[in-house]
């Protein structure tokens, strides 16, 4: 295993409630993450997962509970507040911006650490000038890390769906997050590019020190690369531990088995 | 044959302009979805703006030159253009956000009435002219080529010019600036770029103050040529088929667009409208436009919508 420490807890949900209009899509739901580590959340479909998600990176604001980030409480936040406070994540049906070639998606990805005024750039000189080189420079990195140097100059919308996967994955990394969503970066990928997308998540963690929380169904890939799970069903939380733990959990077992009754 | 170069060469100028008042629409429409009605109504007042300044300015700061004056008008314009862009997307338009497309629809009407009355009680509602001290004597090419050359307007010229000038200088912003390269990710996905910190409010705020800055320069030309009066304001409302042909969402379309029904109308009036009866040019823009809908719904380059069922 690598050297990476796990730290203190930087995110802590507490007794989180959601609800759209009768329908609870989230119920006293508390868990928490720690600095550096990679934390599933798993569930049959319909569990709640991806709600859980969108609560954490501001798009839904819970009826209930409390958010503790980095030792402060959010209440009600939205996704670009939380873009601010460096949570980046990824889309389960891929939100890439289509018409845009792969270095300009993940220098979108900068915009939060661009310093210098539209007046600026509409004159391009000097500040906005090599401002977009240092910016490009990084790009370039994260283009090197995920190995997709050949497509950069690409339209997103024309590259086969895991490299699109890989792309967007690049796109939050150029946001240099402290706090990384995946959700679903797996899904509908062969087994090859499969194992791809989960060497580059533990180098990710492992070089960056990236604290990632991901959702994913295939339970060997979770198992393998996670250092805690949490199971939700229902908008419930059954389980919560080591995926040893999880694994040998009865009501996990339950949840993904079926239960005679 | 010269007589058809003319035709066609009046045709394309004439288009020109009605892609300017476009590209206003599919800017907007693009970036925030909303549909706005308004545009022609802006054209109308920065034209106004410019002409009533042009006029005011030499006489109140005590100069003669007209060159100065309008110099001075436009960059006056263009900031008011941007407050009143401005004043519009955060007065009328964020209150209403995640709103039915047809309430946004609504409040851009309103907004149209709104400035075509504010803008007369501001700048005054007769006939005035935007003079950009172009001799109107017509200048004659290829005199060699043809018998009798080609008679072009040296207003027209300028008109194009000045339209290619800010498509290119549009084309560089959208194409080589970090805010251009927000744009166009707020105009491909809205979710995604608010994910990535991209600050949805000041982008559209941004977005409208290009349009109003689109709607001053089709104002001057549009005025110089005509006239500022109301029926500006009306003629303005061709961009509507324009971007039914173009598409929505797209620049090139509202170009293309604009270029198609300039020339369609022109040719159509000068050989076809002998033929049925005159009055072709003031129904043809809207004829093509219903044409290309029943065959291209999304017009001709514009994203096919499709679906999930």
């Amino acid at each position: 295993m690598s050297t990476r420490k796990i730290g203190e807890v930087i995110l802590d949900l507490r007794n989180i409630s959601l609800a759209f209009g009768g329908v609870k899509a989230l119920t006293d739901i508390s868990f928490d993450v720690r600095e550096h580590e990679i934390r599933a959340i798993i569930g049959p479909n319909g569990a709640g997962k991806s709600s859980m998600l969108n609560v954490i990176s501001g798009v839904y604001t819970p009826q209930q509970g409390e958010i503790i980030y980095r030792g402060e409480h959010h209440t009600h936040t939205d996704p670009h507040a939380m873009a601010t406070h460096g949570v980046a994540r990824t889309f389960q049906n891929l939100a890439l911006f289509k018409g845009m070639s792969v270095l300009d998606n993940i220098m979108t990805g900068r915009t939060l650490r661009m310093r210098t005024n539209i007046l600026q750039q509409a004159f391009w000189k000097g500040a906005a000038e090599r401002e977009e080189t240092l910016h490009r420079e990084f790009c370039e990195r994260i283009i090197d890390f995920l190995q997709i140097q050949p497509y950069r100059k690409t339209p997103v919308g024309r590259l086969p769906y895991g490299l699109q996967k890989r792309v967007d994955l690049g796109r939050a990394l150029a946001m240099e997050p402290s706090l990384l969503l995946l959700d679903e970066p797996m899904a509908g990928m062969n087994v090859e590019e499969k194992q791809d997308m989960s060497r580059f998540v533990l180098d990710v963690n492992d070089e960056f020190g990236t604290t990632i929380v991901l959702i994913e169904h295939d339970m060997g890939v979770v198992m393998d690369i996670s250092d805690r799970v949490v199971v939700l069903d229902y908008g419930k939380k059954i389980g919560d531990g080591t995926p040893d733990e999880v694994r040998s959990n009865q009501d996990v077992i339950n949840a993904y088995l079926g239960v005679s009754h | 044959m010269g007589f058809f170069l003319e035709v066609v060469l009046g045709g394309l100028m004439a288009g020109v302009l009605y892609s300017l008042v476009a590209l206003g629409f599919v800017l907007i429409f693009k970036a925030s979805g909303v549909f706005n009605f308004a545009q022609g109504a802006m054209v109308l007042f920065a034209a106004l703006a410019m002409a009533r300044l042009a006029e005011w300015l030499p006489d109140l700061l005590g100069f003669e030159s007209l060159l100065l004056a309008n110099l001075l008008a436009f960059v006056l314009a263009a900031l008011i253009m941007v407050v009143v862009a401005q004043g519009i997307e955060r007065l009328v338009l964020r209150p209403l956000v995640n709103q039915e497309g047809v309430t946004l629809l609504m409040a851009t009407l309103g907004v149209t009435y709104f400035l075509d009355g504010f803008g007369q009680t501001l700048w005054g509602s007769d006939v005035y002219k935007i003079d950009l001290g172009l001799s109107k004597d017509p200048l004659l090419v290829l005199g060699d080529f043809f018998e009798g050359g080609i008679l072009l307007n040296r207003d027209d010229i300028a008109a194009a010019l000045i339209a290619v000038a800010l498509v290119a200088v549009l084309a560089l912003f959208f194409q080589k600036t970090a805010t251009g390269r927000a744009l166009r990710a707020v105009a491909d996905d809205h979710q995604a770029a608010q994910s990535i910190g991209i600050p949805l409010n000041r982008i559209w705020v941004i977005v409208w103050a290009v349009a109003g800055f689109t709607a001053l320069v089709a104002g001057m030309v549009w005025g110089s040529k005509l006239g500022v009066q109301f029926s500006l304001a009306i003629l303005a409302l061709k961009a509507l088929p324009v971007v039914i042909v173009g598409g929505f969402t797209s620049v090139p379309g509202a170009i293309v667009g604009g270029l198609l029904i300039g020339l369609g109308e022109k040719l159509a009036e000068v050989y076809l409208g002998p033929i049925i009866g005159g009055g072709l040019e003031n129904w043809f823009a809207y004829g093509l436009a219903l044409a290309v809908l029943l065959v291209r719904p999304q017009g001709l380059f514009g994203e096919r919508i499709i679906d999930r069922v």
